[in-house]
């Protein structure tokens, strides 16, 4: 018994000669086995089927599948396609009229959350505003057309104004996030400062807490602007008739006939996006 | 046996001209309700002196901050005033008061310049452009940044960061100055520079200086006055060289250097050791007749080798240590009590100090000894 359990002294000799061998490491998920090729599946299920649609935008043929040459011929018919440009000036306008509102409403309820003493329901009020965020994005709609379906019936009123709100609303807490993450890492001795230094209340947030949360509240802005761009299951719902925007429009296209104009118009909204992101990661990881 | 009249200092006679008084805290506590009551502030009362460079010591948590805070007037206080000459500010915000503050984190406007961080306060009161533009020019020269009035705050070093936070708060030309441990952040050499820095400020400005520490030393060079602070109470206000020289109680005498505590008798003005010797000693109030503990700093006795003579205390050396100025000398009372006694040290070849093991006698200087109250 006692010789098997024993290890031998060669056996004990071997891992000591080879393992200093390797420098010893910090824990890393890169020694993970898989780790690397599960990785590298996502990035490609991700980002393949992008690099498809975008090369198809590009097809001089009719086809979404038999490639026959470059050419720029889509995105000019896009562009042409009055249908196109209804939708996209809607989108647009919509996008700014529910970030604009959505990021104005958020920076109030970032300094509310963040800039007041603790209050009774503070904790339930961050909830609240973050809960949007949980809520599958059907319920909402669904909830939304059946009140302004009733509202519609009642005034015989169909503008813009649903879309703006339910576009609004599902839009603050987007918008909330980046301006509160602002808010928390600022240095509050700054704004004690201010008044030390003779500023009032209002002069202490004008030149202090404003300059300093800025870059929040365009992060904010520009989020909420391309969560208000590609949103199509509310705006379906939501929408009257002939207020298409660009992603419903697509959606209706691709009911009917599939075009390569479809990937042209994807692709602009992507570069859109790529933009504004690549902007909002620049602002929010600048400076501190 | 020796018999020596302790002087008594006039140290606080001045403390009745309330003309002079520039801040005076008037019973103030402060007490913060969380979900447990903490009492940072103890009604406590101090009047600090115009143009006076005060000091608040005392070790962490003690309440510095909060008092700061309070004066600032970031805080209310729970009870008791606090007022700026004979006007009670108690209740006026902080950009009403004319104080202003250097942070410990130095506060400093990352959006602005160093000049526009400087301008801050002047803009606020609403001078006019030329007179900002003035007043900064010379805070600048004030404390050495001419060429640095452009930088970025976050462009510029510690050390300098920290002037121009000084800057800042003195340019409106406040009554009275609040320094949060303004060096706590500052390398030792910086620090000692910064020290001289800000009692050449002071001393030009004409300001009020009210300045938190809790590093003894940095109070004891830099300070007219001392309030000694322990959980939420000050326990001595007075000059550097009374709080030291006779610390009222063992908690300020044990924070402020180094201490030998020892038992001794009470009677009428004069104690007895228990180890042996008598003195005439200034017997502070409440005080009585009795077993008292008694103070006497390791630099305030000298010690030979050799039996105790008259007028000596005998003991026996423990331990001998060597540290450059000076040697100290551990010793064990006939009582069983410890004594440390520092001897400066003689270039080589003088008297050599005690042996360890060595019989030794100690000559406590005249004066030297202090009753504490506790
Ligand atoms: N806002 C607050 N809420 C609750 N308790 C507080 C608050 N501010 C301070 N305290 C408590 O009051 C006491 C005094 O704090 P204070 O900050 O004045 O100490 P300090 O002397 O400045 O200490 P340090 O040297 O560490 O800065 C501490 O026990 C602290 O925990
Ligand atoms: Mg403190």
């Amino acid at each position: 018994m006692a010789e098997t359990t024993t290890p031998t002294p060669t056996e004990t000799a071997a891992p000591a000669l080879t393992a200093p061998r390797r420098e010893p490491r910090g824990y890393s998920v890169r020694s993970l086995p898989g780790f690397a090729v599960i990785a590298i599946f996502t990035f490609f299920a991700l980002y393949a089927p992008i690099l498809i649609l975008v090369t198809y935008s590009f097809n001089a043929g009719t086809s979404l599948a038999i490639w026959e040459g470059f050419s720029l011929r889509w995105y000019y018919q896009a562009a042409a396609n009055e249908a196109v440009q209804d939708a996209a000036i809607r989108s647009l306008y919509l996008a700014f009229c529910a970030a604009t509102i959505a990021t104005v409403a958020a920076t109030m309820a970032a300094l509310a959350t963040t800039r007041t003493r603790r209050f009774p329901g503070k904790t339930m009020i961050y909830a609240l505003i973050n809960q949007p965020l949980m809520i599958p994005e059907i319920v909402t709609a669904v909830a939304l057309l059946i009140v302004f379906a009733a509202i519609k019936v009642w005034t015989g009123h169909t503008s813009m104004i649903y879309l703006i709100a339910a576009h609004t609303a599902f839009c603050v807490p987007f918008a909330y996030l980046p301006i509160r993450a602002r808010l928390e890492t600022m240095d509050n001795t700054l704004e004690t400062a201010a008044q030390d230094l003779y500023a009032s209340r209002w002069l202490t947030f004008r030149r202090v807490t404003l300059p300093l949360m800025w870059p929040g509240i365009v992060a904010g802005l520009m989020l909420a602007f391309v969560i208000s761009l590609d949103d199509v299951v509310i705006t379906e719902f939501v929408k009257s008739a002939g207020q298409e925007t660009i992603p419903t429009y697509m959606l209706g296209q691709l009911r009917r006939v599939v075009t390569p104009e479809v990937n042209a118009i994807s692709t602009v909204i992507l570069m859109a996006g790529v933009i504004l992101v690549a902007l909002f990661f620049r602002l929010t990881s600048r400076r501190r | 046996m020796t018999s020596q009249t302790a002087h008594a200092e006039p140290a606080e006679a001045a403390i009745a001209d309330t003309t002079a008084i520039a801040v005076d805290v008037d019973r103030v506590s402060k007490i913060f309700r969380g979900e447990t009551e903490v009492r940072a502030l103890d009604d406590v009362s101090v009047g600090i002196r115009k143009n006076e460079f005060f000091t608040l010591l005392g070790p962490s948590g003690c309440g510095k901050t909060t008092l700061l805070r309070l004066i600032a007037g970031f805080e209310p206080p729970t009870m008791g005033a606090i007022r700026l000459g004979t006007r009670d500010i108690s209740r006026l915000p902080p950009n009403q008061r004319p104080i202003n503050t250097v942070f410990q984190n130095y506060a400093l406007f990352p959006h602005m310049s160093v000049a526009q961080n400087i301008a801050f306060g002047l803009e606020m009161l609403g001078k006019p452009k030329a007179e900002v533009q003035r007043t900064v020019d010379e805070m600048l020269r004030l404390v050495r940044m001419e060429e640095l009035k452009n930088r970025r705050t976050s462009e510029i070093s510690g050390g300098q960061q920290q002037r121009v936070a000084l800057a800042r708060a003195l340019a409106p030309h406040p009554e009275v100055l609040l320094l949060d441990e303004p060096l706590s952040a500052l390398d030792l050499k910086l620090r000692k520079d910064m020290q001289i820095e800000l009692k050449r400020l002071q001393h030009e400005t004409g300001i009020t200086f009210i300045f938190v520490t809790h590093d003894q030393e940095e109070a004891l060079t830099m300070s007219d006055r001392v309030a000694v602070m322990s959980a939420g109470k000050i326990l001595q206000v007075g000059r550097p060289r009374d709080i030291y020289e006779r610390p009222a109680e063992r908690f300020v005498a044990n924070f402020i250097g180094e201490s030998n505590f020892l038992d001794a008798t009470l009677s009428g003005g004069t104690v007895e050791l228990a180890a042996g010797g008598r003195f005439d000693v200034r017997v502070p109030e409440g005080v009585r007749d009795g077993a008292v503990s008694v103070l006497v700093r390791p630099e305030h006795a000298s010690v030979r080798s050799g039996e105790a003579a008259e007028g000596e205390t005998g003991a026996t050396v423990e331990n001998v240590v060597y540290s450059g100025e000076a040697t100290v000398v551990h010793l064990r009372l006939a009582t069983g009590e410890a004594m440390k006694i520092r001897l400066a040290n003689a270039p080589q070849g003088g008297e050599a100090p005690p042996q360890t093991g060595g019989a030794a006698a100690i000559r406590i200087a005249p004066g030297a000894v202090t009753v504490l109250k506790d």
